[in-house]
């Protein structure tokens, strides 16, 4: 029956599996079935890497090739240049402009959002009454749309008379150039991205920190040590993957924005990223490349350029990530193995 | 995700400090957090049901009864309605196909045998990584030549599979189904596709809710990919939004009117189904 070596392999892995079934009929039925045992699984998965490579890895691969062309958005594709396009980005100010003004907003959100999410996943972890209500209020901008975020703070942070100016005179504080000022419009957008995804993040953390055994505290607890002792020894060092998660995906996404600053001064900036490009991001910098100034060709190498930074922060998540696997794995491994025993005793029981 | 204790166990941990129910303080924290996380959405609906000088006031909490003028503005100036069809169109077209597509696949990675599973495994988690929306470009291109610049299916194409979902949907199935359950329907006759639909989907629909609400949620607070491939006249509710603010005269009353009315619809979900989305971000983060 088996026509190759492979699928003697592959028969001889399903005999070893399950006890010998009798089969009903040699012939066409048992083909049948090894057609759909063997090749089902390939039916199964083809849809995802066919459409992913179509809309996903395939274009990526083709921006490449755009990149080492003079290409514009409505002649076409113009003469080879090889890396020309990259070697003119690189050397452009706006180009570097963009890049540094997203790594400070980075910065701007991503460290008091993970120190406040932590504290906030601290007091959430206490044994509260009407869990849900408090998670839920936690999390409530995060169903407000980056674009609806943008407008909403946009006029929060209006120079001549938004709130945020407002309450900063009512403590004596003049009015803030929160749209022309570099550092201030980067606090403006970061404070946009902060507002969505500190309670989001919150819960990441909880759920950490809620895997952390109760009798670790209860002992240190009767060791004499407090609530930031426990805090500091205990939480902090149990929950330190998760932590780095948050880090890691909050860069990704944070080297991505775009609606934030897109929409912040639009009335005077045309959407750009300040007059003076002062919160131009590296996304947008790639949009006014393709759309406003129509150079396919080094829109594409940017787009390359933020690909391979993020996919550099990508490999310090694995690298990372691994390192601390191999510390944490044992546990879950134990507590997987339990249950599965659980389940099996359950079912012989049967 | 939390048991509660049997009382005698509980009095035992009292007595230790631990797991006592907190005092006013931490509550009085938690509270002023919230209040201060919820008042710029207040304080928008605040401005939106008010006039365009409402927005220069210094700490407004009480609404005005401008709100269904503002929102016929905001009726005038954007076609809301429409992009709140093509909305509820591109994503729920997107969450059906990725829930789909992400089940199919994420079964066939947990519980089948095949040869490169775990290799292709690997590739599907590197993937994860990738910024997808970075190839805009050439897709861009691809759009044009196809001459679906301005419609719906230029939005809803490129988002069909996520490599997130395949990896959701795995990690889900491989501890929820037992082999012996496969086997079990193996024995019985059934083929692939029924052991698949009477084993596997029932078994996986807890996570594809969630894997569903956040889809939906992706795909209906995307926006750059819509702003480039879509115009004002055929917009989903972001690039819609997006030109309420276009002018360079902007009265805020009507901005934010409008972004109340983009909102409440998530709000709406967020209500029917913020113990699934709490669930998940929760989960998400023992798993991933």
């Amino acid at each position: 029956m088996s026509t190759s070596s492979e699928t003697e392999v592959a028969a001889d892995a399903t005999t070893r599996r399950r006890p010998q079934v009798p089969t009903r009929s040699g012939g066409f039925g048992n083909w049948l079935s090894q057609f759909d045992r063997k090749v089902t699984p390939y039916i199964y998965i083809s849809p995802f890497f066919l459409l992913f490579g179509l809309i996903g890895l395939f274009p990526l691969a083709y921006t490449l090739y755009v990149s080492l062309f003079d290409w514009d958005l409505l002649k076409g594709k113009g003469d080879f240049v090889g890396f020309g396009n990259f070697r003119e980005v690189l050397n452009s100010d706006l180009f570097l402009n963009s890049i540094g003004n997203t790594i400070w907003i980075f910065l701007m959100s991503s460290i008091p959002q993970v120190i406040v999410a932590l504290i906030l996943a601290a007091i959430l972890d206490q044994n509260l009454r009407g869990k849900s209500f408090w998670r839920m209020g936690v999390l409530l901008p995060y169903v407000v749309a980056p674009v609806a975020v943008a407008l909403i703070f946009s006029s929060v942070f209006n120079e001549a008379d938004g709130l945020a100016n407002n309450l900063l005179n009512l403590i004596g504080i003049g009015d803030q150039a929160w749209k022309h000022d570099r550092v201030e419009s980067w606090f403006a957008i970061a404070s946009m991205v902060n507002w969505r995804w500190t309670g989001y993040n919150a819960l990441i953390l909880l759920a950490a920190m809620q895997a952390v055994p109760r009798d670790m505290y209860e002992s240190a607890a009767i060791d004499g040590a407090g609530w930031a002792r426990r805090f500091t020894s205990i939480t902090i060092p149990s929950i330190r993957p998760t932590v780095i998660f948050v880090i890691i995906t909050s860069t990704i996404g944070g080297l991505q924005i775009f609606a934030e600053p897109r929409l912040f001064d639009v009335s005077n900036a045309g959407g750009i990223g300040g007059a003076d490009r002062q919160f131009q991001t590296t996304v947008l910098f790639l949009w006014e490349m393709a759309f406003f100034r129509r150079d396919f060709g080094q829109a594409a190498a940017v787009a390359w350029l933020l690909f391979l930074l993020i996919l550099l922060f990508g490999l310090v998540n694995f690298f990372l990530s691994r390192a601390i696997a191999t510390s944490g794995s044992t546990s879950r491994a134990a507590r997987r193995a339990a249950k599965k025993q659980k389940y099996l005793a359950k079912e012989a029981a049967k | 995700m939390t048991t509660t204790l049997p009382p005698v166990k509980r009095k035992r941990r009292q007595s230790m400090g631990i797991d006592r129910r907190p005092g006013f303080v931490l509550y009085g924290l938690l509270t002023a957090f919230i209040l201060g996380n919820a008042y710029p959405l207040w304080w928008t609906f605040v401005v939106a049901s008010g006039t365009n000088s409402t927005r220069g006031e210094t700490f407004p909490l009480i609404p005005g009864g401008n709100f269904l003028s503002n929102m016929g503005k905001v009726l005038d100036a954007i076609p809301f309605w429409k992009a709140l069809v093509n909305s509820l169109i591109v994503s729920g077209t997107i969450t059906v196909s990725v829930v789909f597509f992400s089940t199919l696949a994420g079964y066939a990675f947990a519980k089948l045998r095949f040869k490169g599973r775990d290799g292709l495994m690997v590739f599907v988690i590197a993937t994860m990584a990738v910024p997808t929306q970075l190839g805009i470009i050439p897709l861009f291109m691809l759009m044009k030549d196809f001459g679906w610049t301005g419609k719906l299916g230029a939005v809803i194409v490129p988002m069909l599979v996520t490599a997130f979902g395949v990896f959701f949907m795995r990690q889900y199935l491989v501890d929820v189904i037992p082999d012996e359950l496969i086997e079990a329907a193996r024995v019985d006759g059934a083929n692939q596709f029924r052991t698949f639909l009477n084993v596997a989907v029932p078994a996986a629909r807890p996570a594809m809710a969630i894997l569903a609400l956040f889809t939906f949620m992706m795909a209906w607070t995307d926006f750059l990919w819509p702003m480039i491939v879509l115009n004002a006249q055929n917009p989903t509710m972001q690039t819609a939004l997006a030109n309420l603010q276009s002018g360079y005269y902007i009265d805020y009353s009507i901005v934010l009117a409008g972004a109340v009315m983009a909102t409440i619809p998530l709000l709406v979900l967020f209500v029917a189904a913020g113990r699934q989305l709490i669930a998940g971000i929760m989960q998400g983060a023992v798993k991933g």
